[in-house]
């Protein structure tokens, strides 16, 4: 472990990671719900995929952070046994499923995000940071070339495929600020060499989202009003009724083991 | 099985067999396999679509009872597992209705015929999952039910439908460890555990023995399935081998079968057993189990609020398909 | 309808520098998608490395009719195959 991993504030740290491995396990957990309900068999074989890489993706993380913590927790531990509050996922991924459109579009906005946010973690000087974001970068390029062809296809596909997705992208659009948005958290694991800030990637996500979207024929949003507070837990309705579902298990009869 | 109810004729005699098919049955008699675009008795052609097309539905909507825990899975490693077995079990469905498909009808007419009740799929999976010991019982007795059909059929005679059982096979060799590695976790944990794993083998139980089907004692189908080896066992002798290999591992996870005639037949060298209701089979069938409207419902769902989308990469392949012959022609 | 997407065959090159072989078909829109549901329906266990698609319409394949003039005579050569030849022990493993 580097000086300045040593030097940087522990709950800060942990903190960080829990942004990006429940990020992973929320999105996990809606591309999951589509499973035996999507348009076509081939996509419902494509977004299992997508959610187990998140669900892998978010047990490295949450490992990481428990093992940062030092309580003794584990990565299921941290995943069943938080409530709303504690979670520090990006509002966006919490979103309703929504048609198909609506998927594919969080799916692609996210996935631009995260590509970019991985490959800066590449050089991070937590060499555990950097091994697991080498691992998700692999799967989360494959995602984004999915989820980009998605969208250009359906943007310039019928009127109604391009009049859903332009009103998907309406929809999810203004809860992408967060993600780019710098608070102590960030800047604190940035001054210690362990992550970007969240502002830095910003032009490089333009720069793809921009481009897709062109090619989709659908119109850049600009700027728009953007939700935040999912990062420091202000999350929607909508995550209780997520945890709700997911911890029923581990809630209902706790300690035991499955 | 996942084709519990597929009609087919009696058998032929050969003195009712045209030369064609004669020689045609003296290929399968010899091991040959039938491939696609081969001479085939029409019979067994439509045998094969309503079998395979059966077999392939039963694994799309056999997605949905084991989907339904996906979102509440106790740990994240059971919910991966869990999720990486419907996936596969998507895949089957896309293996077979491939295999169908060369046979002349296409994947979605082969839905529509499901969406429309015309087609059924496996009675099975009209019965609820409701709680986590469900999972393991799935894996554990409807897979296992599942696999001790598919194994022989991975020797049939239509080469596709052999192609497409052999990588299922494959495929699913640990789909029913994971259910009985479940059921071994409740059964060994808190009463509360135990009792979920012993309230899913009651529900599971008979549904299971009704997945091999009717007994095939006086059926007339069994007879020319068989000939054409399209149908490698009888059901009852399925049935019989799965409650022979269920019955010790219920011992070791000790769990009571639901069944107060379950006794040990040394003349046999098998367990004897209570048959299922029957009836309720056939209501099953006939659309009155638990789940058969929900289950239906999902999939038309499905199909219905996803057409725009199929839609709407079909035309964006072809307007790209169209721009790229105008570009050849300008080029020229 | 016609929104039917067309079906594919899949072949893949596995891990172990064999020819690419054939393992099954989809349904794609196109030839990139139906690449990519290769990749997701076909390669779920690790088993390639390299993925060919092709449209099921534009395959030619020989009919069944034909089995015997296409490949009956080459039983007849048995020349082609090495034991064919008788070679003394003493030489080796040739």
């Amino acid at each position: 472990m580097g000086a300045a991993v040593e030097t940087v504030d522990r709950t800060a740290f942990v903190d960080w990671l829990q942004r990006i491995g429940d990020s992973a396990l929320i999105l996990g957990h809606r591309v999951s719900e589509w499973c035996g309900h999507s348009p076509a068999l081939e996509e419902d074989i494509a977004l299992a995929n997508q959610a187990l890489d998140l669900i892998g993706q978010c047990q490295l993380w949450l490992g990481l952070a428990a093992e940062v913590e030092g309580k003794g927790r584990t990565a299921d531990q941290m995943a069943y046994l938080r409530d709303v509050a504690a979670f520090r996922n990006a509002l966006l991924v919490e979103r309703p499923n929504g048609d198909f459109g609506q998927t594919l579009m969080r799916q692609f906005l996210f996935d631009a995000w995260h590509i970019e946010l991985l490959r800066a973690l590449r050089s991070s000087l937590d060499p555990r940071v950097a091994e697991i974001a080498a691992k998700a970068e692999k799967e989360v390029a494959y995602h984004l070339e999915r989820s980009a062809e998605l969208v250009i296809r359906l943007g310039d596909g019928t009127a109604e495929s391009h009049e859903r997705m332009e009103r998907a992208l309406a929809l999810l659009f203004p809860y992408t600020g967060e993600l780019f948005m710098d608070d102590d958290v960030d800047r604190a694991v940035a001054a210690a060499g362990i992550g970007p800030l969240p502002s830095s990637l910003k032009p490089a996500w333009e720069q793809t989202v921009r481009a897709v979207l062109a090619e989709a024929t659908l119109t850049w949003p600009g700027e728009v009003y953007q939700h935040k507070g999912g990062k420091k837990g202000v999350h929607s309705e909508y995550l209780g009724y997520i945890l709700a579902e997911m911890q029923f298990l581990q809630r209902a009869y706790p300690g035991a083991t499955w | 099985m996942y084709a519990q109810i597929v009609k087919s004729e009696g058998a032929k005699s050969r003195d009712e067999m045209s030369p064609e098919e004669i020689a045609f049955q003296e290929r399968i008699d010899r091991g040959e396999k039938i491939e696609p675009k081969e001479w085939m008795p029409e019979g067994y052609r439509k045998t094969l679509v309503r079998q395979i097309g059966q077999h392939a539905h039963s694994e799309i909507v056999g997605q949905l009872p084991e989907g339904n825990w996906i979102t509440r899975a106790p740990t994240l490693e059971r919910k991966a597992i869990l999720l990486a077995k419907v996936q596969d079990e998507a895949g089957h469905g896309l293996y077979l209705y491939s295999a169908a498909e060369t046979l002349g009808v296409s994947r979605d007419e082969l839905l529509e015929r499901l969406h429309s009740g015309n087609m059924k799929y496996s009675s099975i999976f009209n019965y609820p999952t409701l709680n986590w010991a469900d999972m393991g019982a799935v894996g554990w007795l409807v897979d296992g039910a599942a696999i001790m059909n598919q194994v022989p059929l991975q020797r049939t005679s239509y080469g596709p439908y052999s192609r497409a059982m052999i990588r299922i096979c494959k495929e699913e060799s640990f789909h029913q460890r994971q259910g009985y590695d479940i059921m071994m976790k409740m059964c060994a944990g808190t009463p509360e555990q135990k009792a979920m794993a012993q309230d899913a083998l009651n529900r599971f139980w008979y549904p299971s023995l009704m997945m091999f089907g009717p007994s095939d004692k006086d059926s007339v189908h069994s007879a020319q399935s068989m000939a054409w080896k399209i149908k490698i066992n009888t059901n009852d002798e399925l049935r019989q081998k799965f409650v022979d290999q269920t019955v010790p591992q219920a011992q070791y996870l000790g769990l009571t079968i639901p069944d107060e005639n379950l006794a040990w037949n040394e003349e046999k060298g098998g367990w004897d057993f209570s048959e299922p209701d029957w009836s309720e089979f056939f209501e099953v069938i006939a659309g009155n189990g638990p789940c058969n409207a929900e289950r239906l419902g999902a999939r038309v769902k499905a199909w219905d609020d996803g057409a725009w989308f199929r839609e709407g990469l079909m035309a964006h392949a072809e307007k790209a398909e169209a721009a790229r012959r105008a570009a050849v022609v300008a080029a020229e | 309808m016609s929104s039917e997407w067309p079906l594919w065959e899949i072949f893949i090159r596995g891990q172990h520098g064999l020819n690419h072989r054939h393992v099954g078909s989809l349904h794609a829109p196109d030839a990139e998608m139906a690449i990519r549901n290769a990749r997701d329906v076909y390669t779920r266990r690790n088993e390639g490395v390299s993925i060919w698609v092709v449209r099921s319409n534009d395959i030619t394949a020989s009919s069944p009719s034909e089995k015997g003039p296409l490949f009956e005579p080459s039983n007849s050569k048995v020349y082609r195959h090495p034991t064919f030849f008788d070679i003394p022990e003493e030489i080796g493993h040739m």
